[in-house]
């Protein structure tokens, strides 16, 4: 079944924050100049004296951002992921994660889709660096309803927390009803002969891709987990034993992101054979969406072509 | 009824008391920062027995000046007032850098009540005082905003974002002094003399500073009446951020360490260290023992979980 367009993530950011700044005071949005790319244009509209420019400065931001979260304020961050996590760093780690200050880090552009900017802007190792910060929460929502439901929770605690927002419009995967945990994964496809477990917006993609090998005879369920940190282990460990089998698939590098999180849980707990499916040890490279996604083999076509070989090169291992 | 404050004479006592406390600190530590600590005394000093607004016995107080020490290396010289103005027990330094010490070797305020920043990693202090007094004014608080930072400090390209931006929102609730001590860790060399050279030249630091808009002060950061006056005047200043450029000496304090780059974290021998204190000692000296025994430590730091060690 094909999934509906939805909006970008970046608007839901900014409608989003910008709706829970009118119940919430200690709300503010701190900008590196891109608020006409990021979604954050829409907030300083609603509240124009609660939007603070730094200017293109972000490490200026991020350690400003923890001395307004000393003094009772709530901020969230609006740039690129490659400017907060990479640029800002060290603003983070020393003035955000180690006081384990209340920061919102709305990490803009995430992934390969970047409006053809190419390799400098693909922030493609954000989830691997952030969740390896001691105190923080890490988070990649799929679509409109879980993003708007990932930011009111990350609101609701007290404590440092990243979050990928993406480009492009995304498609539909959860209805009305779907009700997002912190912390918690959530099967979204069921199958029993292997297990993806994917993140972000890559799980639209991946889900389809679970769509065509079900139409190929192959029973592919799909773990979504929009937490990274703190990762949902339970979910993971019953995944491989249900499998036996697991496919991690992201739009991020395959060194350390969600592939690693997984890899190390399951090494600990469950080992089980763990395939990584994402950007290979490398950069990428501007371009239109759909042939990035082709060349990186993220569309939803790729990763089910990818997932047959894999569970045929195992059949032949079996045999 | 309110306590009369200390005259200056007496500042000048506690001041010779902060850098006894430093070097024994670091001594009985067997290591940390010395040369930067003792330059920024007096302007601790003042800060915190004369020109914060502050309640030492709560330490939380919403409308308490916050004070930032953004060369977090210096974080001895911040305990050693911060104890003596009645923060924590004076014993409790003899903690430095221990094992589970709520004293760090750079500030840690999840540890210690009183630190109104972590710092460390040079140049984001005065990032964090920007945001801390933009969130005063957007209060409509009237709490001022002190930081600290070094002149080898202003090397880092952050310090200039953030001189940017407060000037851009006008924050004339925020004071920035440098403690110019003129020697960074090493810095560079005179290819003549090899002697190390001071991280600006001249007037480059005051120069840039107006050139960010900033008013600019100068004073003697080892005279303490003058530091007083010169933060009294910045706090009063409107419509513009303020920096106080300091003149200090690294090492300010004990001869053999002064103006000697080596003492940036350098830590003295027994010899050297009695040496230090019979330099530092009261024209009359107090009657006390001048190497306290250990106290008990004071454990904060979280221990390690079954969980965390695997």
């Amino acid at each position: 079944m094909a999934l509906a367009a939805g909006p970008a993530l970046r608007q839901v950011f900014g409608e989003t924050v910008a709706e829970l700044a009118r119940e919430d005071p200690r709300i503010l949005l701190l900008d590196g100049d891109l608020g006409s790319s990021t979604g954050g244009y829409i907030f300083e509209a609603a509240h124009p004296s609660r939007y603070i420019q730094s200017g293109i400065a972000e490490q200026n931001m991020l350690a400003m951002a923890a001395g307004l979260a000393t003094v009772g304020y709530q901020p969230y961050i609006s740039t690129f992921s490659c400017f907060a996590v990479a640029r800002a760093l060290d603003s983070i780690r020393v003035l955000i994660a180690q006081p384990a200050l209340d920061v919102k880090i709305m990490g803009g552009y995430a992934g390969l889709l970047t409006g053809m900017t190419g390799k400098t802007h693909q922030m493609l190792d954000d989830v691997a660096i952030m969740r390896t910060l001691p105190n923080m929460t890490v988070l990649a929502p799929a679509d409109q309803t879980e993003a708007k439901q990932a930011i009111r929770a990350i609101a609701g605690i007290s404590g440092p927390a990243y979050m990928q927002i993406t480009r492009e419009p995304s498609d539909v995967l959860f209805g009305a009803g779907y009700r997002f945990q912190l912390g918690r994964a959530v099967t979204v496809h069921d199958g029993c002969d292997v297990t993806l477990i994917s993140t972000g917006v890559q799980t639209t993609r991946t889900y389809q891709a679970a769509e065509i090998l079900a139409g190929r005879g192959i029973g592919a369920a799909v773990l979504h987990v929009p937490t990274i940190k703190p990762l949902d282990e339970a979910a993971v460990v019953a995944a491989a034993q249900a499998s036996g089998l697991v496919i991690t698939v992201e739009e991020q590098s395959v060194l350390g992101g969600l592939g690693g999180a997984v890899a190390e849980v399951l090494s600990d707990r469950f080992p089980v054979p763990v395939k990584r499916l994402g950007i290979r040890d490398r950069y990428g490279e501007s371009g239109p969406n759909e042939q990035l996604l082709d060349k990186y083999r993220l569309s939803a076509a790729r990763v089910a072509e990818d997932v047959e070989d894999l569970l045929r090169v195992r059949g032949r291992q079996k045999g | 009824m309110i306590k009369a404050e200390p005259d200056v004479g007496d500042l000048e006592a506690t001041a010779r008391a902060v850098r006894r406390e430093i070097v024994l600190s670091v001594a009985h530590a067997g290591g940390g920062h010395v040369g930067g600590p003792m330059s920024a005394v007096e302007i601790l000093t003042a800060l915190y027995f004369r020109v914060l607004r502050i309640r030492p016995a709560e330490p939380g107080w919403p409308d308490r000046d916050r004070f930032i020490l953004s060369k977090g290396h210096s974080a001895i010289g911040w305990y050693a007032v911060l104890a003596l103005r009645g923060y924590f027990p004076a014993a409790e330094l003899s903690t430095f850098d221990a094992i589970d010490s709520r004293l760090q070797g750079h500030p840690d305020m999840t540890l210690l009540p009183g630190l109104d920043m972590s710092t460390g990693s040079l140049g984001l202090g005065l990032a964090a005082g920007v945001g801390v007094a933009l969130g005063a004014k957007l209060g409509r608080q009237d709490f001022r905003t002190f930081v600290m930072v070094g002149d080898g400090e202003c090397n880092e390209g952050v310090v200039w974002e953030s001189a940017h931006v407060a000037e851009r929102y006008e924050l004339d609730n925020l004071v920035v002094v440098v403690d110019s001590n003129q020697l960074q860790q090493f810095g560079w060399r005179d290819p003549g003399t090899g002697r190390r050279l001071p991280p600006y030249r001249g007037s480059q630091l005051r120069d840039r500073w107006a050139a960010f808009g900033w008013r600019v002060l100068e004073v003697d950061g080892h005279d303490i009446a003058s530091v007083i006056g010169v933060l009294d005047q910045a706090s009063a200043m409107q419509g513009a951020p303020v920096v106080v450029i300091a003149e200090t000496v690294k090492g300010k304090g004990v001869s053999f360490m002064e103006n000697d780059y080596s003492w940036h974290s350098r830590v003295p021998t027994p010899d050297e260290l009695r040496a230090a204190l019979d330099e530092l000692a009261d024209p009359v000296p107090p009657a006390r023992d001048p190497l306290p025994p250990a106290p008990e430590l004071v454990g904060r730091v979280a221990p390690v979980t079954a969980d965390e060690r695997g």
